[in-house]
């Protein structure tokens, strides 16, 4: 379980890991902690997957490419089947089954633009199904913070 | 959404490739990246500076894992907002705490009437409808309808990554 330190460990890490030769030094700081017992906890975290990733975090569109929320109303017989085809594209990058009569919310992430219009065709094809591309034309960017 | 800048150049794409997976748990991460790419220290820390700046790079930083966590519930709230309020209401809703994500995105048409996307995450899903709730106060007369659209599986999860 995380306890009150990791908690503020990952709101201060969302706000920012430092850049520079002993970043986690750094962090310990504000935490009374020393260097070895930060890596210790980020270890932990990840080892029992509190966190799903630490470093960097890459914007697709920025390095060129794009990423499309889409979404399919798949026929519940075909669901297992229309999984397996979405899925097999090694540029789908979220899959999630949602309650709604578009059941299927999936997230394409390319490294070429034109690639999402052309996958959306393919899976259309692919499937018989409508596919429903939702390019973000806006984003509002906030951190996720959990509850010291 | 415009690109933000310029092509990575082939060392960027090697720091990238080399940090996709996570930061080297050790005392000087930086270091240790720059060794397995042939360059400096203080070079990978300026490329990543850059990288932040152009936007390549949000942040350098930790994912909770929401699961983990307790937040077991995640409810895609959708709104159908007027066009000429969906800039400002948006960036208000973007700055709940409970809004992990926030979007504005085309409606289509029937099916589909909404134009703004808000992750709401719960300890249940009576949370993230009082979540929601919230939500659609702060909307107010603005908002012309919404739904809540739970994940009821997860069917792929992996991040962006550049191939190897």
């Amino acid at each position: 379980m995380l306890d009150e330190i990791d908690r503020a460990i990952i709101n201060q890490f969302q706000g920012g890991f430092p850049l520079s030769h002993s970043p986690f030094a750094e962090v310990g700081a504000k935490f009374g902690l020393d260097e070895a017992q930060v890596i210790e906890r980020i270890k932990a975290m990840r080892d029992e997957a509190s966190i799903t990733r630490f470093g960097p975090l890459f914007n697709a569109d920025a390095m060129g490419g794009a990423f499309c929320l889409c979404a399919m109303a798949v026929p519940s017989e075909r669901f297992d089947e229309t999984v397996a085809l979405v899925n097999a594209h090694r540029e789908v990058a979220h899959n999630y089954q949602r309650a709604h009569a578009l059941n299927m919310w999936f997230v394409l992430a390319t490294e070429k633009p034109e690639r999402i219009a052309e996958l959306c065709a393919e899976i259309e094809a692919q499937t018989g199904l409508r596919v429903f591309a939702f390019p973000k034309t806006r984003e509002f960017f906030v951190e996720f913070r959990v509850r010291a | 959404m415009k690109p933000l800048v310029s092509q990575p150049d082939p060392l960027d794409l090697a720091l990238i490739r080399s940090t996709q997976g996570g930061l080297p748990l050790e005392p000087h991460p930086y270091a240790a990246v720059a060794e397995r790419i042939g360059t400096t220290e203080a070079d990978v820390i300026a490329r990543l500076e850059r990288m932040m700046e152009s936007g390549v790079v949000r942040r350098i930083g930790l994912v909770p894992n929401h699961y983990r966590l307790g937040l077991t519930a995640n409810g895609m709230t959708v709104w159908d907002v007027e066009d000429s309020e969906a800039e400002r209401l948006g960036s208000w809703v973007g700055a709940l705490d409970f809004v992990s994500h926030c979007y504005l995105r085309p409606r289509s048409l029937p099916e589909w009437p909404y134009n703004l996307f808000a992750m709401a995450h719960g300890a249940s899903r009576e949370e993230v409808q009082l979540k929601a709730q919230r939500i659609g106060d702060l909307l107010g007369s603005a908002c012309r309808g919404s739904d809540i659209l739970f994940s009821t599986r997860i069917l792929k999860k992996t991040g962006l990554r550049l191939g190897e």
